[in-house]
């Protein structure tokens, strides 16, 4: 028997600001469509395996593997804007410790998997966001944290905040709040790994399922 | 060197015109010819040591003002000293050799608004990058200026 | 050019070296251009503004109902006392009484405010001069545990933990609820404990000794000159405090020491600060003791937008923060929105000492040094 999920009773909402809209819409970074960097003869060779009769318990045996693996140690990189720096050092210390989620913060971004940005991205800032984006090693997810991150947040009027962290890098967690405390902020790391569980076996996220129709 | 002391010398200062109200600070309005020679003067002698702020206010068409804050922390006296450059005029002279935080103070008041100070050693803008067009400070310049690609 | 005193060996060769917005030390986005010698700094070009958010002009457009709100984004580590500098600006230049329980209440959360801010800089120092997974984490550990224990009195105090709501023009928007004294008292009482742990573990390390005794000395002219403010002021020999020489929002009704060292190096700023912990500590148990009955704000609550207009005038409203004179110099035309708002923000003037003092420092002092100026950087680009 289907359960159908409840319909939200929420109101569709009003874009008084239609240029603003727009603008988001021109901006708005998309993931590009190669997906990730990997090599193709790998992906012929899985490809293969996986439409051998049989052989796709073996695909998804590995997947699951490697997927477990990839989510139980994401390493985020140290990078902390603003306030929600300091909620972010606070999920990382003593009372919300991270660390049993075996994500261990890290300074370098070339060790690391998962950029959390926390706190207003301004113009001056954005080419150094995306160089750090640039120098993390595929595969790579990146968590934004806070209002600043999501929108532009209470700044987002100001001549020299970026409206959003997605029109410098693609997202795949939005943490809403201003600061976002840390229990909100582990459900979106918690989030992320459930993302992270349906990684492809070939290196290609699944595309993403729509919630609310 | 009580605050009347100190309006009383502050008064025989050239240029200087030490506004009448009697509570702190004391509030002196300078002519931007002689503002280095304030600025010097309440350093020496009313010993106004501590520079608190330097910042800078946008009449519209009256044009800037800009406001120093220094204290004498001994003798909690605090003098606030002002000079209106006078409409469309956009230089005054920099106090950096007289109060050395003044430095990125008035690094900042140029690139919010556009002062250039005569005599400042490092004049860029602080805060918005280097190739920045407009000074956002001035009542012209809209908060939300758009600045491709960004937004 | 940057600031670079020359210390020329012929032959030498020097290293242009980033220390870039993003990097360990935890403190926020700050550039710093170092040029070395070795591992000698002999020039420092000090970039900033990668979180400047239009403070000031954002201000400019949003009544003074909106803005407190903003205003604790400013030094957010502190945002109590961030928040204070602009309702106080505000009520200075509209002459509006504050009744004593308001008063009294936000002498309470500033100080609450300067432990929590307290406990995160040493935490974050020592894992700066200890390193992350080296050591250093281990006071990093044990501060955040006791500055969750404040935090836990804010959130049941106001629903936030970092950033607040708290003050309003003529007051404060929230009373203390049904057995918050108790638990404050409690929860000082195990702070005041554990400040006593943190200093035994770090009173005779010889590594401590090493790393902050003689290093970053500013000199007392030099720091009056600069106009930097709070603990550096007061560790280089400067008998000067806010609470004390303007006190604002009733704090002449309460004893505390304002400690003061000559030496002007990081372990005098330490030493300075491990002092405020205790008065902090002693002003809150006074302000519990003496909290008097009556209305938390001269204005009723928040319900539009035009609610509050500050005739013209200008004022200058002085807090001393965690980090030192956090200022707001409001211009009011009889609006309900400001005309012009300068905010005089600790750490910008603070951070502009660097320069003088990180020449002839290696580069492992650039760090401990950086950590006891303790800049926030939401203050240093507003």
């Amino acid at each position: 028997m289907e359960i159908k999920p409840p319909v939200p009773q929420v109101p569709v909402p009003i874009w008084k600001n239609f240029k603003d809209l727009q603008e988001w819409e021109e901006h708005h970074q998309s993931r590009p469509e190669t997906g990730d960097k990997h090599s193709s003869l790998f992906e012929q060779v899985t490809e293969g395996i996986h439409n051998f009769p049989g052989g796709f318990a073996l695909t998804t045996v590995a997947d699951g593997f490697f997927n477990w693996a990839r989510k139980s140690s994401v390493w985020p990189v140290s990078f902390g804007l603003a306030c929600c720096a300091i909620e972010m050092m606070a999920t990382f210390a003593s009372r919300f410790d991270v660390e049993r989620l075996g994500m261990v913060p890290w300074a370098s971004p070339r060790h690391s998997d998962l950029m959390i940005v926390s706190g207003t991205v301004t113009i001056k800032m954005a080419p150094m966001l995306e160089r750090i984006y640039d120098q993390m090693p595929d595969p790579k997810w990146v968590v934004s944290m806070g209002s600043c991150a999501n929108s532009g947040g209470p700044f987002r009027h100001g001549y020299h905040v970026v409206k959003g962290v997605d029109r410098v890098v693609p997202v795949d967690v939005y943490v809403p709040g201003c600061p976002p405390p840390p229990e909100s902020l582990l459900n979106g790391l918690l989030l992320l790994q459930d993302q992270i569980s349906h990684f492809r076996h070939t290196g290609k996220r699944a595309a993403p399922t729509p919630k609310v129709d | 060197m009580t605050p009347e002391r100190a309006r009383e010398l502050l008064a025989t200062v050239a240029g200087v015109t030490v506004a009448a109200t009697p509570t702190a600070p004391i509030v002196a309005q300078v002519l931007t010819e002689h503002w280095l020679d304030a600025a010097r003067y309440v350093k020496a002698t009313l010993g106004c040591t501590y520079f608190s702020f330097l910042t800078a206010i946008d009449w519209k068409a009256d044009g800037l003002e800009i406001v120093v804050w220094v204290d004498n922390l001994d003798a909690k006296l605090s003098v606030q000293l002002r000079t209106r450059l006078g409409a469309d005029q956009t230089t005054c002279a920099s106090i950096v050799p007289v109060y050395r935080g003044a430095n990125w103070m008035e690094r900042e008041c140029f690139d919010m608004f556009g002062v250039q100070f005569v005599g400042h050693p490092d004049p860029r803008r602080i805060l918005l990058a280097d190739d920045w067009q407009g000074h956002p400070l001035l009542k012209s310049y809209a908060v939300d200026t758009p600045h491709p690609p960004y937004r | 050019m940057p600031d670079v005193r020359a210390i020329d060996y012929a032959g030498s060769e020097r290293l242009t070296m980033n220390m870039g917005p993003q990097h360990p030390s935890a403190h926020g986005v700050f550039r710093a251009i170092l040029t070395l010698e070795g591992e000698t700094v002999v020039g420092v070009d000090a970039v900033i503004g990668y979180l400047h958010r239009c403070h000031e002009k954002l201000a400019e457009t949003l009544a003074y109902v909106q803005y407190p709100t903003i205003a604790s984004k400013t030094d957010y580590v502190a945002a109590m006392s961030s928040e204070l500098a602009y309702v106080m600006a505000a009520e200075q230049i509209a002459k509006v009484e504050v009744p004593k329980r308001a008063q009294y209440l936000r002498v309470l959360v500033g100080e609450l405010q300067r432990i929590a801010s307290h406990c995160l800089w040493l935490g974050t120092w020592c894992m700066d001069m200890g390193g992350a997974l080296g050591g250093g984490a281990t006071i990093f550990l044990y501060c955040i545990r006791e500055r969750e224990l404040v935090l836990d009195l804010f959130e049941a105090l106001v629903g936030a933990r970092l950033l607040y709501g708290f003050h309003q023009v003529g007051g404060v928007r929230y009373d203390l609820p049904e057995g918050w004294t108790d638990l404050c008292r409690r929860t000082i009482d195990l702070i005041d404990s554990r400040v006593d742990e943190y200093e035994h573990m770090l009173a005779d390390n010889p590594f401590f000794d090493m790393r902050t005794k003689g290093v970053g000395v500013i000199s007392r002219e030099l720091a009056q000159d600069v106009g930097i403010s709070g603990p550096l002021l007061r560790g280089s020999g400067v008998d000067f405090d806010l609470r004390r020489a303007y006190p604002y929002s009733s704090y002449e009704d309460f004893e505390f020491r304002v400690p003061v060292e000559t030496a002007g190096d990081c372990y005098a700023r330490y030493h300075v600060r491990m002092v405020e912990f205790r008065q902090s500590a002693r002003i809150v148990r006074q302000v519990l003791d003496g909290l008097p009955e009556g209305p938390i704000s001269s204005r009723p609550g928040v319900k539009s937008l035009a609610q509050v207009k500050v005739p013209k005038g200008e004022a200058y409203a002085r807090v001393e923060g965690p980090r030192g004179e956090v200022g707001c110099y409001l211009v009011a035309d009889g609006s309900n929105k400001p005309y012009r708002m300068k905010w005089r923000g600790a750490s910008f003037s603070n951070l502009s000492v660097l320069p003088h003092i990180l020449v002839g420092a290696s580069v492992a002092d650039v760090v401990a040094i950086m950590g006891s100026v303790d800049p926030v950087f939401g203050e240093v680009d507003r």
